[in-house]
């Protein structure tokens, strides 16, 4: 019997007996016998507790990972320093044993808490209102448009291309179902061109719902928020913008730049890389907004004694009331990464999160003067950056800078000549499928954590998001630097970047 | 139950009352006794041209969203902003306080409506 | 600490708990690295606090709270079983916490590997071809099933195929999955046996139909015995079968929706496979389909190629990206470490002992409540309060006074189709002996509603607040401090 099924067979015995049947099997009687499944599922045989993590240990360290290598990698996730006491916070079992807050008189720590991350993300962006979190950025976008779809009863958006490519390729999933109308506004040096949105918009006036625009972009570089946004209200649309947080300790909130709905991903705030997640998206907006914002929303109110309380709020919104007419099909956030943020930004507080802000700013400046430095990298862009930014490597190839690096315990920056920059481009990827025959135990025999033992060699141009490459990004280079990166770290990652030995 | 003298219902349970050629929509009592403390009335805009049947308002309590249609076709003149900040207006005196007004394309349309007594004939029937 | 404080209440100017290293670079002035206009006037109004306050403050949050680990959480439908505490340290390994998902796959061999075996282990389980991971919670899943069925029929050419058809007692995310994926939907009634009546549906499929979304066993823990039937009909009429994998948890290892008939399928992890549910999320809602539809599956994919995992964006028919990355992987490796250590057996025996507890629970609660449906259930079962809030007791107010006696309340007032409902799901986690004293208490509380009906109406008494004011809530909402 496994360690997590407490009956013991005399309760098994007892509970049949009490309900008038002689086998479990009886219990089953209601599935036709024709579909009842026989014989054992085609799984691995179960593991006791050493076995497994033991098993997973070994898989861990068939994984690279950002405690041992200093990583310049960013493109959406990056690696942010979380302070200890936040994963003791999101490890309390009252919180992360617990589902959506739907009895509020036995989840007002929860609540409470949500309560304050919508404050905290309030705060950070300038907004009137936050929503509890949704699944990830990507999804905080789609819903963001859909949400503008919905207020203005327009049917278009336009999304600029300095948006992160997976954000678009979700936009374009979602749109491609529902009706919506994405039209993509190209960058002229790295930022949007407003030129062109402004010619869009006065060619067809009534029929742009929102643009989209993404600050600092997916390239690293600032967006002029303020003028888009005054571009949208000129024509009735609505702005959305999908900001990094850490930056907005530093730079001007979009609420002050007028800017209508605003979107990101949260992961920066106290969540680890996770390999991609469990990340969180925010969506705060405008006070007029609120009924039209999509997911759980916490408010406060009070109890029959009268006091303060939280509970969830405004779910005539949702799918359980509103059902196929509801703003979204969400019914969950992410609350335990909403937690995360919410200790995180407790944390750092108000001078610590300026102070981290700031490193970013200083230490990613500082890495991408002693590239340019040694002659062997260009900029792409005079736009300015906060902590990622983009190169051209003049000399070779950054596939074969990055393998450099990761030799020597380096996790390089983002080849972007091989990543996704639009739509996808059918064949560019030789790989057969996988023979899916009975299921391999073994997995693949690979090596172990030693920086050496990857083997770099044989990584394929063209695996990583391939499709509909920006020409124009050939040789370039995406370079995320945070506050965890030592000067050390930097001189060493540009000395091998430009090819030295370190 | 609570009716009023010359307002015409339909059977999604909007009245409709005809005055000086326009047409004021609100609920009626049997609808809002039906949904609660009623917590947010989305309202149209003014300008907005409408069917008879077509969604017009949505009114919201806790726990339900109720679409209301329009009683006539036409364009909507007024609306009753009153409710976006008192909203429970509608609870307390359903009659009294319309949701919105509209230049009916044909005012005569309201003919076809239920009087107050075949309304409170067809709500005993609803139970 | 007796009062109840908002973070931003305890701060002062001046206090902090953070600590960041020195700039060791030259610092220049913001200004010179970005234009004025771009840079924010004042701080960010953010916390003042030490870290002493911080962890007291939540903590003390913390203990508002229920979780699983706090106490038996039969809500129905939501399958809140016991989450090992083995699967929180594996996904707090640095080769998995901090790995970055943009690293060259070499360098992360593993976590390829864990979403590998996990497509074929959760193929394995529901008799379906392969398995995307990309989705990040049920209704997530929802939608990018019916994105698949779409995309499938437009494939064909199959355009005027814009209904889906969903019974009357499904959760309302699949309706609004639905419509977010540009289907219309149409609600077909139950039967008397809480089952899809098969005449409605019969009349409803056509050649507009795009496929039914089922829960099966459903809402009403029900089994439907019809399924063939209505696979039946609804592939007769060119529909695909959508099974909404709420209620896995009753079917592990006795029967897969791969041989019920059903063509998408997806799973909750954080229901059946014991992941946290984190107090709302994060969860996961991997998406199964059929040979001839995994060239729609979202992408990328991953594969195993001359002993090397990879991802493979090479799929022209896609439906592109629900998610940015992978999906949730911190919750899919959790899921993964349980599947490893149930194993077949241990899965089989979860479902069995799900169903054995709820059967004996329904047992010995039928003859205090309404019985609306009196059948062996399946991992869950559906009483009414009817004869109670008859007398002016709602289930409502049971729920309530369940909190007084440290009980999670079961799911209330759905299915929708069941006046006055409770939904109870205890999961196989629980012993004997805590289905018995919470149906002691379920038995003396239908008592005093009988006996001392105001008593019941006026509960909670014991938690740290009573019932909160919903209208005032909602009509004012106050959702943030200092609003």
């Amino acid at each position: 019997m496994s360690r997590y099924i407490p009956d013991t067979e005399e309760d098994r015995a007892r509970m049949l007996d009490a309900i008038g049947l002689s086998s479990t099997e009886e219990l089953f009687s209601d599935i036709p016998e024709e579909l009842r499944f026989k014989g054992s599922l085609e799984l691995p045989e179960s593991m006791a507790e050493l076995e497994l993590a033991s098993h997973m240990k070994t898989l861990a360290g068939r994984n690279a990972n950002a405690e041992a290598y200093p990583c310049f990698l960013g493109a959406g996730a990056y690696d942010h320093f979380i302070p200890s006491i936040v994963g003791h916070i999101i490890s309390k079992p009252e919180f992360y044993t617990a589902y959506t807050p739907y009895q509020p008189e036995i989840s007002q720590g929860m609540l409470q808490a949500i309560f304050e991350y919508q404050t905290m993300i309030c705060r950070l962006t300038g907004m009137d209102v936050s929503n509890a979190s949704m699944y990830d950025g990507a999804t905080a976008l789609v819903e963001a448009a859909l949400m503008a779809v919905r207020s203005t009863g327009r049917s278009r958006v336009l999304a600029a291309t300095g948006i992160h490519p997976e954000y678009r390729d979700t936009l374009r999933s979602y749109s491609r179902f529902n009706g919506i109308k994405i039209t993509e506004v190209e960058a002229v040096s790295e930022t949007v061109d407003k030129g062109r949105l402004e010619s869009i918009l006065s060619e067809s006036p009534d029929d742009i719902a929102a643009i989209i625009i993404q600050s600092p972009n997916f390239y690293g570089y600032i967006e002029d928020m303020k003028s888009v946004a005054e571009l949208a209200a000129k024509y009735g649309a609505l702005s959305i913008a999908c900001v990094d947080p850490i930056s907005l300790a530093l730079l001007k909130p979009p609420g002050e730049c007028g800017v209508d709905i605003v979107t990101g991903e949260g992961q920066s705030l106290g969540n680890p890389l996770s390999f991609g997640g469990p990340y969180l998206g925010f969506l705060a907006a405008k006070k007029e907004l609120v009924r039209k914002m999509p997911g759980r929303i916490v408010g406060q109110t009070t109890d029959h004694e009268g006091r303060r309380g939280f509970t969830l709020t405004l779910q005539a919104r949702e799918q359980h009331i509103r059902r196929e007419k509801a703003v979204s099909n969400i019914c969950s956030n992410e609350a335990l990464n909403a937690l995360a943020a919410a200790a995180y930004l407790s944390v750092m507080g108000k001078e610590g999160l300026k102070e981290a802000a700031n490193l970013c700013l200083q230490k990613s400046h500082y890495a991408c003067d002693r590239l340019l430095e040694t002659g062997k990298f260009v900029k792409i862009s005079d736009a300015p950056f906060f902590k990622e930014f983009t190169v051209k490597s003049l000399n070779e190839p950054v596939s074969a800078i990055n393998e450099r690096l990761l030799k020597h315990g380096i996790i390089g920056g983002l080849e972007l000549g091989r990543f996704d920059a639009g739509r996808f481009d059918a064949g560019s990827l030789d790989s057969g499928r996988s023979d899916h025959g009975r299921f391999d135990l073994g997995g693949a025999d690979l090596g172990g954590s030693d920086p050496r033992r990857f083997d770099t060699g044989r990584f394929d141009a063209g695996k990583l998001n391939p499709g509909g490459r920006d020409p124009g990004k050939k040789d370039c280079w995406l370079v995320a630097v945070t506050e965890k990166r030592t000067k050390q770290e930097i001189d060493r990652f540009v000395a091998i970047a430009a090819g030295g030995d370190r | 139950m609570k009716t009023y003298q010359g307002t015409r219902f339909t059977k999604e349970h909007e009245w409709a009352r005809l005055e000086g050629g326009e047409v004021y929509i609100g609920i009626s009592d049997y609808a809002q006794h039906a949904m609660g403390d009623i917590v947010f009335v989305e309202l149209p805009k003014a300008g907005k041209k409408i069917k008879a049947g077509e969604q017009v308002s949505v009114v919201e309590s806790v726990k339900t969203a109720s679409d209301v249609y329009s009683p006539v076709s036409g364009t909507v003149v007024r609306i009753n902003d009153v409710l976006n900040d008192s909203p429970e207006l509608l609870n307390a005196e359903p009659y009294e306080n319309w949701i919105a007004v509209i230049a009916a394309d044909d005012p005569a349309e309201t003919d076809k409506l239920m009087n107050d007594q075949q309304y409170a004939d067809f709500c005993a029937k609803e139970g | 600490m007796n009062e109840n404080k908002i973070i931003f209440e305890l701060s002062r100017t001046g206090r902090k708990a953070y600590s960041l290293p020195a700039c060791d670079v030259p610092v220049k002035p913001a200004e010179t690295m970005v234009p004025g206009e771009y840079i924010r006037a004042d701080a960010t109004e953010l916390p003042e606090v030490s870290e002493v306050d911080i962890a007291r403050h939540f903590t003390h949050l913390a203990h508002r709270n229920h979780g699983v680990d706090s106490g038996f959480y039969p809500l129905g439908s939501c399958t809140m079983k016991y989450n090992p505490k083995i699967d929180e340290d594996i996904a707090n390994l640095d080769g998995f916490r901090s790995v970055h998902p943009y690293q060259q796959e070499d360098t992360v061999q593993g976590c390829l590997q864990v979403l590998y075996e996990m497509d074929r282990m959760l193929s394995a389980i529901t008799g379906m071809e392969r398995f995307c991971l990309q989705p990040a919670a049920g209704a997530h899943g929802e939608l990018t099933g019916m994105m698949i069925i779409k995309a499938y029929h437009e494939s064909r050419g199959d355009t005027g195929r814009r209904k889906i058809i969903i019974p009357d007692s499904a959760h309302g995310t699949n309706p609004a999955s639905a419509a977010l994926a540009g289907f219309e939907t149409v609600e077909v009634k139950s039967d008397a046996r809480g089952g899809v009546d098969l005449e409605a549906l019969a009349s409803a499929v056509g050649p507009d139909t795009a496929g039914l979304m089922l829960t099966n066993p459903n809402t009403l823990g029900l089994f439907d015995e019809n399924i063939a039937r209505i696979a039946e009909i609804v592939h007769g009429a060119g529909g695909l079968l959508y099974y909404d994998g709420a209620n896995a948890n009753a079917i592990l290892g006795k029967c897969r929706p791969g041989d019920m008939g059903f063509d998408v399928v997806h799973l909750n992890l954080h229901k059946t496979f014991a992941t946290p549910h984190g107090g709302g999320g994060p969860g996961s809602g991997p998406v199964g389909v059929r040979n001839e539809l995994v060239p729609f599956l979202p992408r990328p994919t991953v594969e195993l190629k001359d002993n090397k995992y990879l991802l493979d964006y090479d799929h022209p028919l896609s439906i592109g990206r629900v998610k940015s990355f992978y999906g949730n992987f911190g919750v899919i490796l959790k899921a993964y470490a349980y599947i490893r250590t149930m194993g077949p057996d241990g899965l089989r025996e979860v479902s069995e002992t799900a169903v054995l507890n709820a059967n004996y629970l329904f047992g010995r609660l039928k003859q205090y409540f309404t019985v609306p449906y009196d059948r062996i259930c399946k991992h869950e079962f559906v009483l009414s309060g009817e004869a109670q809030a008859e007398k002016g007791v709602r289930t409502l107010d049971i729920a309530k006074r369940l909190l007084d006696f440290g009980y999670h309340p079961p799911t209330v007032y759905f299915p929708m189709i069941v006046h006055e409902a409770i939904m109870i799901e205890p999961t196989e986690t629980e012993s004997r002996e805590t289905l018995d004293s919470f149906a002691d208490t379920l038995i003396s509380i239908a008592r005093e509603a009988e006996e001392e009906p105001d008593k019941v109406r006026n509960a909670p008494y014991t938690t740290v607040v009573s019932r909160l004011d919903e209208v005032k809530a909602a009509r004012n909402p106050v959702l943030k401090w200092g609003d």
